[in-house]
């Protein structure tokens, strides 16, 4: 399974979110420290969650970083997170 | 268990600076283009602030993971409180709550001269 597969499995479990984007960023970084040939290190994750809701931005933070913990730093180098409640998303 | 020693030089950072950021290079030369976002950020407000080369010791590197409990660099400090990294600090910069933030904290915030 991709990374980015086992991300969104993680993801899911732990935050059960309405809305969930993962998009790999890994070829913006090619050459870069952390970067591998194979891809799969830089991701950008927009979240939409109920469990967002009452959290500071950096409690979101940490939940996202905590259900995928596993994968930072190896292979996730990078993972750039946009955390919203669905009450938040629907003011757009 | 004692905490690890770099924790006192960090924790000297942040409360001798009102502002800080931990970051990889210098504000001069960032080495990652997170740690770029920010220091533009904060020149772009005209803020004066401290930036710490997490890439300078290992301890410092993994140190700062472990003291904010936030597992990536930057890490921005204002007067002791950690706000955030890359986008958190980026998000805040867009809607305009860092100026208020800066603000409510007490640090002038003035667009640097064009």
């Amino acid at each position: 399974m991709g990374v980015a597969e086992t991300m969104r499995g993680m993801l899911e479990t732990a935050l059960a979110p309405e809305v969930l984007e993962i998009s790999d960023q890994s070829a913006k970084h090619k050459g870069h420290a952390g970067a591998r040939p194979e891809g799969e290190t830089h991701f950008n994750v927009y979240i939409v969650s109920p469990a967002f809701d009452g959290k500071s931005r950096i409690e979101r933070h940490r939940m996202v970083n905590k259900a995928v913990a596993e994968l930072m730093d190896n292979p996730v180098h990078a993972l750039a997170v946009k955390a919203q409640t669905p009450e938040e998303a629907a003011k757009g | 268990m004692s905490e690890p020693e770099v924790f006192s030089a960090i924790r000297s950072d942040i409360e001798n600076n009102d502002v800080v950021l931990f970051m990889k290079g210098t504000p001069v030369f960032p080495q990652c283009g997170f740690s770029n976002t920010v220091v533009q950020v904060l020149t772009y407000l005209g803020v004066p602030f401290k930036g710490v080369n997490v890439l300078e010791t290992d301890e410092l590197r993994h140190g700062i993971k472990e003291f904010s409990d936030w597992p990536t660099i930057p890490q921005l400090y204002v007067k002791g409180e950690f706000v955030g990294g890359c986008d958190i600090i980026r998000e805040m910069f867009e809607n305009g709550e860092l100026r208020e933030y800066l603000a409510a904290k007490g640090i002038e915030a003035e667009p640097a001269q064009q």
